[in-house]
């Protein structure tokens, strides 16, 4: 076992990578700017990817790290989808701001 | 497994296909991929193809349950690839991305019900839900649509996000991510750590949202009613049936140790759900709207199912959500038609329905039926078998509540039928006939003998469970 991982406890990584993602989650609900609410989710799963690799450390196990791998394929994917969208968006409302959105209502 | 693998290769060869000028092969082609899919899952009832642990290593498993619930997600796909022949007439379509993306999600959705790792269910609903995003912008110049992409991009990420969080801590607690570890580590520890509850509780909230129930609804109307209504209806019938395939997999091979911990929250929301998803549906003017407020309530009565939580919970899913499916595309079918001729998708379109096109009329009559669950339809077995088990649970408060909402229900899906039947059309202009292409009459007259037949003898899909 490095010596990195008997002088740092597995707990302070949890709380950082919690603190990462609540900072992800209050950005989601309070910004108005569609870019941002984006970077924010990916701040979610970044945060996420650092918990599963430290869990991964701890516990001699490889199997996190390769969830790792696999969540940055498919955030790599969300990301291309969701620029596509946005662009979209931007070429018929000229904004990429949420609070634009609300044509649809009963 | 072989489903798996012959949705891939089906989806690129479709991309392939668009090559060609003729979009009539395209249409031909996707709906026979999904019929040879069909088939080759029903080959692997009873001998399935694994394909051995050391290439699966435990990531998957096909069993009779995951083979029956490919069978219902096949079959609903094969019913709703008629009803998208208007894409091969309209030149800004591109149909063969959209059946390439539909054949693509139908993986994710296979991967969902089929699953042995977390690893898997999330790369299976991250297949799905990308898949979707795409196809509710589909309508690209569309504000509605766009604006209904937007809306689901960004929550469904964000439930993602809150997924995975959830993932990472079981790991955390747990050291694995197959359902038999754990499994193992639920029933064997005498102190379960607060971890995994915590990590249990996230990943719930997430799967919760993907299925639409209550309070994490917001998206479904908004979603269902933008997207162009041949996604919707894929939209409303197989990401549901996945999801609650997969929810039900999830906790009742995993959690079932701690059923206390999950019971309450899980009758509260279903009870929510139900409530929320009816009493809403009542003041809508859209039709398409409505049956999004539909849709959110009978993801109610699925979760009822998951809770009651006994040998009768994963059938009755199974033939909840195929009655339920087989309703519901043969309802936007009708109002597929409707719409495109009437440019509207409120109530009063389909104002003398029954007279200009009685046979488009007798259609939604019996999915409307089926949907609020009158006996001799299908939707009346499925409803009954989800009260029994839930009255075997012992949970007799939220019932009341589920049958009292029943009737609300009553309400709204009648409003159609009056409007067919007893209403007159606005003008001349609407009276005229409308034209019904016979993919739309074969696939709507499928849909609806099953509703029918499955009314009448309901033991012949429940039984196979058994």
């Amino acid at each position: 076992m490095p010596e990195i991982i008997t002088k740092i406890p597995l707990e302070y990584y949890i709380i950082l990578a919690s603190i990462l993602f609540c900072i992800g989650v209050i950005g989601v609900l309070t910004r108005k700017n569609a870019l941002i609410i984006f970077m924010c989710v990916e701040l979610m799963l970044n945060a996420v990817n650092m918990l599963f690799i430290a869990f991964s450390a701890y516990k001699g196990d490889a199997a996190g790290q390769v969830f790792v791998f696999f969540i940055m394929a498919v955030a790599a994917a969300e990301v291309a989808v969701g620029l596509a969208i946005i662009v979209m968006i931007y070429r018929n409302t000229r904004s990429v701001d949420i609070g634009q959105l609300n044509k649809i209502k009963y | 497994m072989l489903s798996i693998l012959l949705l891939s290769v089906f989806g690129i060869a479709n991309l392939f296909l668009g090559f060609l000028k003729n979009r009539q092969i395209l249409f031909v082609g996707a709906i026979l991929f999904v019929l040879i899919t069909f088939g080759a899952n029903l080959v692997e009832w009873g001998n399935p193809l694994d394909f051995g642990a050391s290439i699966n290593k435990g990531m998957m498993a096909t069993d009779k349950t995951s083979v029956l619930f490919t069978a219902v997600l096949l079959f609903t796909a094969f019913l709703i690839m008629p009803l998208s022949q208007n894409y091969i007439q309209d030149k800004e379509a591109q149909p063969a991305e959209y059946y390439a993306i539909l054949l693509f999600s139908l993986v994710g959705a296979v991967m969902m019900v089929s699953y042995e790792s977390l690893l898997m269910l999330f790369v299976g609903i991250e297949i799905l839900s990308i898949s979707m995003y795409v196809l509710t912008g589909a309508n690209k110049r569309n504000n509605r649509s766009n604006e209904a992409a937007m809306k689901y991009f960004l929550q469904g990420s964000f439930a993602t996000g809150i997924f995975l969080f959830g993932v990472a801590l079981l790991y955390g607690s747990t050291g694995g991510f197959s359902l038999s570890k754990i499994q193992e580590y639920v029933s064997s520890t005498p102190n379960i750590s607060p971890m995994l509850y915590l990590g249990l509780m996230f990943t719930l909230v997430g799967m919760l949202f993907k299925v639409s129930i209550a309070p994490f609804h917001f998206w479904t109307p908004d979603v269902y009613d933008g997207a162009p209504t041949l996604f919707t209806t894929f939209m409303s019938t197989i990401v549901k049936t996945a999801g609650f395939a997969a929810l039900f997999k999830l906790l009742s091979s995993s959690f079932g140790n701690v059923y206390g911990y999950w019971q309450t929250g899980f009758i509260t929301l279903s009870a929510l759900t139900i409530v929320v998803g009816n009493l809403t549906a009542v003041y809508q003017q859209s039709f398409k709207r409505m049956m999004a407020y539909s849709s959110i309530s009978h993801a109610g009565y699925l979760l009822l199912a998951v809770t009651a939580f006994n040998e009768r919970s994963s059938s009755a899913i199974l033939f909840y959500s195929l009655s339920y499916s087989l309703a519901t595309v043969c309802a936007f079918g009708v109002l597929m038609l409707v719409s495109a001729k009437n440019h509207n998708e409120e109530y009063n379109s389909f104002n003398g329905l029954a007279k200009s096109n009685p046979f488009l009329a007798l259609v939604m009559t019996i999915a409307m039926l089926s949907l609020a669950g009158i006996p001799l339809t299908s939707g009346f077995f499925g409803k009954l078998w989800i009260f029994i088990s839930a009255f075997e649970r012992g949970m007799y408060w939220v019932m009341v509540i589920a049958a009292l909402m029943s009737a609300v229900g009553l309400y709204y899906y009648f409003k159609v039928i009056i409007a067919m039947y007893l209403k007159e059309p606005h003008s001349k202009e609407t009276d005229t006939k409308i034209e019904v292409p016979t993919p739309y009459i074969i696939a709507l007259l499928i849909g609806t003998i099953l509703t029918v037949v499955l009314g009448l003898l309901p033991d012949t899909i429940f039984g196979l469970l058994k």
